[in-house]
């Protein structure tokens, strides 16, 4: 790994670390309660603060996932670095295009 | 001549289980993030649309993925955060057990969920 990707991927790692924690209390919270569309979105819709908060956990998954995602298939799939740069943006693209539309989904 | 056999007693290390666990929940969360933003998006369409997968999603063996998905979370951020603690401080002895208390912790978490939602 080169020493941006892996600076990078601990960064990330580390600035995700409390939204995980705060998304894990949030399912153990809300597990038990039966939630329906209209629970969620009642918290989500028209917050900024939510969107900040998705929206910044998203971009931070999708880097943090892609550089993740290279590294292991560096190691166990023989490809080479075109392909695995290819590998790492696309996957990285997908993650944050489908995250930031599901973001978009329950804040607007 | 032939090739001397690679030795792999390092796979019956701990710690080498544990960056193995690490690697493993990595990917699954990474291959499953797509599906969830795409469940997620279905408020786009509407939010039937989303009433409609939350029904769907409440039934036994969705709640026990889950508590899976909920495992591999919790294990990745703990395995995640001994990871870095060890890059950026001197090293600490006992890492096997952090990394079993790692484990420990996110079995708990995924218990206390499956206990919540069942």
């Amino acid at each position: 790994m080169s020493f941006r990707r892996y600076l990078i991927q601990r960064i990330t790692a580390v600035l995700m670390a409390p939204l995980i924690v705060a998304h894990l209390a949030l399912i153990l919270w809300t597990s038990g309660q039966g939630l329906t569309a209209a629970d969620i979105l009642s918290r989500t819709r028209g917050s900024l603060g939510w969107g900040l908060f998705y929206g910044g956990f998203v971009a931070l998954a999708a880097v943090h996932g892609a550089i993740g995602v290279r590294g292991v298939a560096r190691e166990w799939s023989g490809l080479r670095d075109a392909a695995l740069d290819a590998l790492m943006w696309g996957f990285g693209a997908v993650l944050l295009g489908l995250g930031l539309r599901a973001v978009w989904a329950v804040i607007a | 001549m032939t090739a001397k056999p690679r030795s792999t007693a390092h796979r019956r290390d701990g710690l080498w289980l544990a960056a193995l666990v690490h690697r493993l929940s990595g990917l699954a969360l990474a291959l499953f993030l797509p599906l969830h933003f795409l469940a997620l998006g279905l408020a786009i369409e509407g939010e039937a649309r989303l009433d409609g997968f939350l029904r769907w999603a409440d039934r036994t063996p969705v709640k026990l993925a889950e508590a899976g998905l909920v495992f591999l979370l919790a294990v990745h951020l703990l395995g995640g955060v001994r990871v870095l603690v060890i890059e950026a401080r001197p090293w600490q002895d006992g890492q096997r057990r952090l990394a079993g208390i790692a484990l420990a912790v996110a079995a708990l978490v995924a218990g206390l969920f499956l206990l919540e939602a069942m």
